[in-house]
């Protein structure tokens, strides 16, 4: 075994606006894309004022629960299309950020159960010398979520409750995802 | 009961990506002031490797164009300050270098000061130098920039408080579990000892990592100095010995994949 150590890392700074975003990086698919959904949430610190200078970015599979990458054992996306899956958006003043995309499909979890649809988030900002992770679940995949290796090893259900987003009274195609760094509802963050 | 699509065949093998402990700066690292109200105050709560941490997005090509990788040549004139050629290979741990993966830089100008809105250093602006630069890497992993040498710049964490001079580098590997943004910084830079941002890295050796090597083979006679620091981002998980193959027999499960 080769066994190079590690490259540490270190935070974003205060000045990523100038180097990540990309103008398309929060439209993982263009807005008209039939289907697609729209998640905005505002970035929170530990004492619930906005972060202006943070990145949100998500990773996810397709609808079908599929992923165009080489390491997914069950082979290439039927439909052939190449779906991103990953958007990227730095915050607003007011914390804001904005990502349009699908909705992805359920997956198969190594242990032989099943993963309910999710994102994966990386939380980027000054003064976290690490990203921080988390998933974005979906309110309306009750049955799926309770079943979900991830969702139901989190005991506390306030805990728990975080990684779901709310949905939009009116707009099936919105929902709402916030994402508190530390303190009062501070969202569950992961070691993957 | 739940209806769920069709289960996969048993034994989803995935690759499996080690967790680094003690390497990464501490997320509440008080002596940078901005972690105070920012680092979650709960531990992380570890989850299994799935299929979304062993993907992860694949860009590259079409992205980014050649132009983008040399800072010095994105506007009408040169760029004040020192050119340099900033360059190295981006690995995992297991030594295999990973092509094709996207590699994002921003630095400050030769006089430190940032082409941001909210940078209020009273250095200069340089007009032909925006300190933003991208570039895929190529078969053996290696990606390569020419740039400015940045210079250092006052902050206000603590009383005379100084950024040793230093590169952003955003890294995608090929999987989400790799995701590494992070600082490379200059050899023998005085500031090391003062910058709680460098010395949030727990082990002194691996900070030391952090520090690029300055390389005369890599220098361009009459034009740029060479700096050179590779990356290494995480490999498969646990010892893993090179079983003999056995007749008869498949891969050991949990190896495949991330050899790749």
């Amino acid at each position: 075994m080769t066994g190079l150590p590690l490259t540490p890392s270190q935070t974003v700074g205060p000045y990523l606006s100038i180097g990540l975003p990309w103008p398309d990086g929060p439209t993982v698919v263009p807005e008209d894309t039939p289907g697609a959904i729209t998640i905005t949430g505002r970035l929170l610190d530990g004492e619930g004022a906005p972060i202006p200078d943070g990145l949100i970015e998500t990773w996810q599979a397709d609808p079908d629960g599929r992923f165009a990458h080489p390491d997914d054992p069950r082979g290439a996306p039927a439909h052939g299309t190449a779906f991103r899956g990953f958007g990227r958006c730095p915050t607003a003043p007011d914390g804001g950020y904005r990502i349009v995309t699908l909705r992805p499909g359920a997956l198969p979890s190594p242990d032989g159960g099943r993963e309910a649809p999710h994102l994966d988030v990386s939380v980027f900002a000054r003064g976290l010398l690490d990203r921080v992770v988390t998933r974005i679940y979906f309110p309306d995949e009750a049955e799926a979520n309770a079943d979900d290796p991830v969702l139901s090893a989190i005991t506390d259900p306030a805990r728990r409750d975080t990684l779901i987003a709310a949905a939009d009274a009116d707009d099936k195609t919105r929902f709402q995802f916030t994402i508190r760094l530390q303190g009062d509802r501070e969202t569950v963050f992961f070691d993957v | 009961m739940t209806t769920h699509p069709p289960s996969p065949p048993a034994g989803l093998i995935l690759p499996s990506y080690e967790r680094p402990s003690g390497l990464h700066p501490p997320l509440d690292s008080p002596g940078y002031r901005s972690t105070a109200l920012r680092a979650p105050s709960q531990p992380l709560v570890m989850i299994p490797q799935g299929l979304t941490e062993i993907t992860g997005p694949v860009l590259g090509e079409g992205r980014v164009a050649p132009a983008d990788a040399d800072l010095t040549t994105q506007h009408a004139g040169q760029p004040m300050g020192e050119r340099i050629i900033v360059t190295g290979r981006v690995l995992d741990s297991d030594g295999r270098p990973i092509p094709a993966t996207l590699v994002e830089v921003w630095q400050a100008n030769a006089a430190g000061r940032y082409q941001h809105a909210t940078d209020i250093h009273p250095a200069p602006l340089d007009p032909n130098f925006s300190g933003v630069g991208r570039c895929v890497t190529d078969s053996e992993g290696r990606y390569r920039f020419v740039t400015i040498k940045p210079g250092a710049y006052p902050w206000r964490n603590h009383p005379n408080a100084w950024r040793p001079a230093h590169i952003h580098f955003s890294l995608f590997g090929r999987a989400f579990t790799q995701r590494l943004v992070t600082q490379m910084y200059f050899p023998n830079d005085p500031l090391f000892e003062y910058d709680p941002i460098f010395n949030s890295i727990p082990d002194p050796k691996a900070r030391q990592r952090l520090i690029s090597r300055f390389d005369i083979n890599l220098t361009e006679p009459d034009w740029a100095l060479g700096y050179e620091w590779d990356i290494v981002l995480r490999g498969s998980a646990g010892t893993v010995f090179e079983a003999q193959p056995v007749a008869g027999k498949q891969p050991v499960a949990g190896r495949q994949g991330a050899q790749r």
